[in-house]
């Protein structure tokens, strides 16, 4: 009779890591006051300062092919040796025919590979993180690639149009020893949790207000945190930096202190304040920033969350080739702080929310 | 007649039961008032609820509960009377054992507002309006009391922070109170700050709906079993009364004239004055509801009973927190109150006990006081 095994924690056989990164933001910032203006009188609690919007010509599509070449720029590897290229989002031009061909034509990774959209809400991005340490883990691939890229849809008038913002981030999965930071483990908490969805033909998403609060985004991540670093050994104290899926600027500072990482372990991946929410591309691309300033040796916690619900945590280590690459693509905050501010009328105009006819 | 008494309290607590169903709420509530009573079995099962039928599909409580709590067969059935079905189904467990065809009855309160959300949540409170001539012109409760007292805050003079005692003091009140949504007192500058919902409303001037079960077991005082240890408490007096659906059907909008006949029936019945109150439990769904019924039972003086919230009230008032703090539970809100009294009367009300409390005057309201029923409550022993 064999011993019972858990096998919760997610180790592939074969250690992985992120051979490569890259975030991408688009150039336009709707200030949160400026829907307030328009909707509440300019009354009422901003949750952000501003978000991104995407300029009439980028998609998810575009905007995921700018993060993947700054990924392969930092990776500095063959694209034709990519075995998959895998994109997360909410917001696939397409409903049916893949972004992720597109992408993986663009940086030259066809034909021998794996293209598929994914889809989990807001952790469909890391959802193919864990595919991709699978395909390279077991070393049926030598590298994939993985991207979290949203446009997000905010109903006019609602909580979420002060925050659906666009952006992500993309990542080259592959062996350790290649590695600018190593995936030392992961480990995914899912359940039936109905809080946010849109169904088909639908063009905005509903929520279920404060039920996506506690039974959803704190439940899952927090169980996923302490289930990971349980299995681990760790606390936060082992970890420089950590990371948290950002709806908003509360609920990542909230689940931090629950769970007992302080304001400095969170700073530089918090962007959602500048950035908006970023969907799919949330935690991936806060965890860009923090790539962006890490030393070698540095212990990294990442905890997604897709609603729906579910939350994938990874616990990654910073190798010493992460300094000399980071510079081999612009710098998360670079994109940041190339911003034109748009008024509400733009917006509405860019984002397609005029009905013309 | 021997007295009418409670022989059994049971409440859960007010907030967001996602993990709850409908019936699981109200089960609990009937279990543990069941348990407070000792032996007694129920001949009746009356339930007070609001919104069942819109907001959880589910009409026919009075079946659903009864055979869900293992009390098949007996006699039961639900009154709705908006904000004040709780009220009318103790009022109906009252009468019942009055009657003299029942001895004992389950009078439970309960609603589950948070399984929906927006607009279909305000859709459902808009049916307790007149729908023909006020929820037509999109017209809701809330945006309804804004006007009640947007024209009192003009008649009166009322400066912008007028009402703010009114939160403070349930706030305060429902510190210690495990079954309360808020158990935290604020501050005047936490009112002042306060965002707008529908002005002169603010954040603080409302309510919060959530999810709640209350139950009493009612019977007459010769039938409690020989053991039974609590202080007896006995309904001394009962009334409900109406007034027009409508606010524009009233001569007077800012007149409570339903509340101030309940009231004054239940102390008539009771035969005691207002001075003789020892608390009183209003409905302060809106600020503004607790002020008219202040002005409506006697109180204080027309135009006045915003004065009482800022200066400090004649009687304590939302001792258990009230509406504000406790939390609305909708149609539960009446037997909320018959139990918050009931703890009070008993002495085993905690942290913001009313020393030597005698009588507790009780009033849950349908709408802006279209239904007003009041039970005046009395420690006996």
């Amino acid at each position: 009779m064999t011993e019972p095994v858990s096998h919760t924690l997610l180790k592939p056989t074969h250690p992985v890591g992120f051979v490569g990164y890259g975030a991408y933001v688009p150039r336009f910032r709707l200030p949160a006051r400026e829907v307030a203006r328009i909707w509440t009188g300019g009354m009422g609690g901003l949750p952000i300062k501003e978000k991104a919007v995407p300029g009439m010509d980028e998609d998810v599509v575009t905007m995921s092919i700018e993060a993947a070449r700054n990924a392969m720029a930092r990776a500095r590897v063959d694209p034709a040796e990519i075995r998959a290229v895998w994109v997360g989002s909410e917001s696939h031009p397409y409903a049916v025919k893949p972004t992720s061909t597109i992408v993986a034509e663009t940086i030259g990774a066809v034909p021998n590979t794996q293209a598929a959209d994914w889809e989990f809400a807001c952790k469909a991005g890391t959802e193919a993180v864990v595919a991709a340490m699978g395909l390279v883990g077991s070393k049926m691939a030598h590298y994939a690639m993985a991207i979290g890229m949203d446009t997000a849809q905010g109903k006019p008038g609602d909580a979420l149009e002060y925050t659906a913002g666009a952006g992500g981030a993309a990542y080259l999965i592959g062996p350790a020893d290649e590695s600018l930071a190593i995936i030392q483990s992961s480990y995914s908490y899912v359940t039936d949790t109905p809080d946010f969805w849109r169904r088909e033909y639908q063009r905005y998403p509903e929520h279920g207000q404060r039920f996506t609060g506690e039974p959803a985004y704190f439940k899952h991540i927090n169980a996923a945190a302490r289930a990971m670093m349980e299995a681990n050994g760790t606390t936060p104290a082992d970890y420089k930096w950590a990371v948290f899926h950002q709806p908003n600027t509360k609920f990542p500072q909230r689940v931090a202190s629950m769970l007992g990482f302080s304001k400095e372990q969170i700073e530089p991946g918090l962007l959602v304040q500048v950035i908006g929410n970023t969907y799919a591309g949330a935690a991936m691309i806060g965890l860009t920033s923090i790539l962006d300033i890490a030393e070698p040796g540095d212990r990294i916690l990442m905890v997604s969350f897709g609603s729906g619900a579910g939350s994938d945590a990874f616990d990654l280590l910073v190798t010493d080739k992460l300094p000399e690459r980071r510079m081999s693509a612009p710098l998360t905050r670079d994109y940041i702080a190339r911003r034109t501010e748009i008024d509400y009328a733009t917006y509405a105009r860019t984002r397609g929310i005029l009905a013309m006819r | 007649m021997s007295d009418i008494v409670i022989a059994g309290i049971g409440q859960t607590s007010v907030g967001e039961h996602w993990d709850l169903s409908l019936r699981e709420l109200a089960h609990h509530a009937i279990q543990a008032a069941l348990q407070d009573a000792g032996e007694l079995q129920p001949q009746a099962l009356y339930v007070g609820n609001m919104l069942a039928p819109i907001l959880s599909r589910q009409a026919h409580l009075g079946a659903l509960l009864a055979d869900f709590s293992g009390l098949k067969e007996i006699e039961t059935a639900t009154l709705e009377a908006s904000g004040a079905s709780g009220g009318a189904a103790l009022r109906q467990g009252y009468l019942a054992i009055a009657s003299g065809f029942v001895q004992t009855a389950l009078v439970v309160g309960v609603e589950k507002f948070t399984d929906s959300i927006g607009a279909e949540t305000e859709s459902a409170l808009a049916t307790a309006t007149d729908s023909d001539f006020e929820a037509v012109q999109g017209l809701t409760p809330t945006a309804q009391a804004a006007l009640l007292m947007r024209r009192y805050m003009y008649e009166f003079d009322v400066p912008s922070d007028g009402f703010a005692g009114f939160a403070l003091s349930a706030h305060a009140h429902a510190v210690g109170n495990l079954n309360a949504i808020y158990q935290k007192a604020i501050k005047l500058e936490t009112y002042q700050k306060a965002e707008m919902v529908s002005e002169p409303l603010n954040m603080f001037d409302i309510a919060p709906m959530a999810d709640g079960a209350a139950a009493v077991l009612l019977t007459r005082s010769d039938l409690l079993p020989p053991h039974f240890s609590h202080p007896l408490i006995r309904i001394a007096g009962s009334a409900s009364t109406t007034d027009s659906l409508s606010i524009h059907d009233r001569q007077d909008i800012l007149q409570f004239q339903a509340a101030g006949l309940a009231s004054s029936k239940a102390l008539q019945q009771a035969r005691i004055q207002l001075d003789d109150i020892s608390l009183f439990e209003y409905f302060d769904a809106y600020s503004i509801y607790a002020a008219l019924s202040l002005e409506a039972c006697g109180l204080a003086e027309r135009g006045q009973g915003w004065k009482f919230a800022r200066d400090g009230f004649p009687l304590p008032c939302a001792t258990l927190g009230g509406l504000k703090a406790r939390g609305n539970p909708g149609g539960a809100t009446g037997v909320y109150q018959a139990v918050e009294a009931a703890l009070q009367l008993r002495g085993t009300a905690g942290a913001n006990q009313i020393p030597a409390a005698r009588y507790a005057l009780i009033q849950s309201l349908g709408g802006p006081a279209s239904t007003a029923v009041s039970h005046v409550l009395e420690r006996i022993n």
